[in-house]
């Protein structure tokens, strides 16, 4: 894709804006949709959360969350809502790089591609 | 209680939290978490782990409306995302190796604080000076709309604005909240960002902070769904209905109530840590 000028910092903030709010929409729909399946299933059972267990395997990582949304299974359609609504922010900053790259800006090409790499060395399990 | 209610309650009372979180300027976090330990009995794992998806949720719900108001600085926010995620990252990592007594502590003298900082007035902006060399380079100085024309303003003491960043990170990491109190410290004082800049800038951050310890309470198994899910939708609601209905007046009176609300939960938090039961 090519765009006609390199970007103001203007229409930079408007775009972000557009990628938050539409990741945050489509996150508390998919939430919300994996809530109520979840009240279905598990409504009239007694929640415990007095003692930390940590989540099962299959909620903790990513390929386990997809395999369990697209089994159906409510826990995982809540957690991968809640995984796009992680990434909402890691979409942002891929954004910036982008945008700060168009600019020719070099100095805050490199600062955007190390917050970039802090979230996705996080969000991949390098620091469990 | 069966999950039916228990989900409804948590919904609720993150409603209310993210609507007052809104209308005071103060975010819905840092009730969540108190709440959910000392009333609902929860482990302040679990109850940081849902608070800190929620804080995700307010602040990029929140971006569309201030960007509308054209204050906030991308170049600022950015390079000091540097060290809000880097200091994220390593609070996210010590949870696993501090007691949660030691957490609650840590999270009441967070509370106590953040609620006398909200009723203490801000420093005014001062009129503009010199510029900085290092701010200059890293093109920070900027301008936002004034009642007459763009106000230009020039940003200092990246070094000092940087390192409190840091300290800002790792409590948001360690304790699941946004750090928007200290955020603030930083740019207000340290920096001396005008008001306006610093708070829509702050907010910008807060999300992608969150999200950097995000990472390791999903891979670490803090962050339930059933717990998460309720606090999630019912902080997001609230304060989006908080936004609308009052983006400027923040009364003075509600503000009090909520920062009173917040020392109390402070003082609980660190009764209860010292007495070993979260």
């Amino acid at each position: 894709m090519s765009w006609p000028k390199p970007w103001t910092d203007a229409q930079m903030d408007v775009a972000i804006a557009v990628i938050l709010r539409t990741g945050v929409l489509l996150a508390a729909t998919i939430v919300l949709v994996g809530g109520v399946f979840y009240l279905q299933r598990y409504g009239f059972t007694v929640p415990d959360y007095r003692v930390f267990l940590g989540e099962p395997a299959d909620l903790r990582s990513i390929p386990g969350i997809i395999s369990d949304t697209l089994a159906l299974r409510p826990r995982g359609i809540i957690q991968f809502g809640l995984l796009l609504l992680i990434a909402t922010p890691i979409v942002r900053v891929t954004f910036a790089v982008a945008a700060f790259a168009l600019q020719r800006d070099r100095v805050y090409v490199i600062v955007t591609l190390i917050v970039l790499g802090v979230l996705l060395y996080s969000l991949l399990g390098g620091a469990r | 209680m069966n999950v039916v209610e228990f989900t409804a309650l948590v919904f609720g009372v993150s409603s209310v939290a993210g609507f007052l979180g809104a209308l005071t300027g103060m975010g819905g976090g840092v009730v969540i978490v108190p709440i959910l330990t000392i009333f609902l009995g929860a482990d302040i794992r679990y109850a940081i782990g849902a608070s800190l998806v929620s804080v995700i949720a307010t602040s990029s719900g929140a971006a569309a409306a201030y960007v509308k108001e054209g204050f906030s600085n991308i170049r600022i926010g950015m390079f000091l995302e540097m060290a809000t995620t880097l200091g994220a990252l390593l609070g996210a990592t010590l949870v696993a190796l501090m007691s949660t007594s030691f957490i609650a502590v840590i999270f009441g003298l967070v509370l106590i604080y953040s609620a006398f900082l909200s009723v203490h007035s801000r420093l005014h902006d001062k009129p503009d000076d010199l510029p900085d060399p290092l701010a200059s380079r890293l093109h920070m100085d900027g301008a936002y709309p004034g009642d007459l024309g763009p106000v230009a303003y020039h940003v200092h003491a990246v070094p000092t604005g940087f390192s409190l960043m840091f300290v800002a990170g790792a409590l948001s990491g360690l304790l699941g909240i946004g750090s928007g109190a200290v955020k603030v410290l930083a740019m207000d004082q340290a920096m001396r960002i005008p008001f306006k800049v610093s708070t829509t800038t702050s907010n910008f951050m807060i999300g992608v902070t969150a999200a950097a310890s995000a990472g390791v309470y999903l891979n670490r198994g803090y962050i339930d769904p059933g717990l998460a899910m309720p606090v999630m939708l019912g902080v997001l609601i609230g304060s989006l209905a908080g936004t609308r209905v009052l983006i400027k007046a923040r009364p003075r009176w509600l503000r009090l109530t909520f920062a009173a609300v917040i020392l109390v939960l402070g003082s609980e938090m660190i009764f209860n840590g010292l007495t070993g039961r979260l």
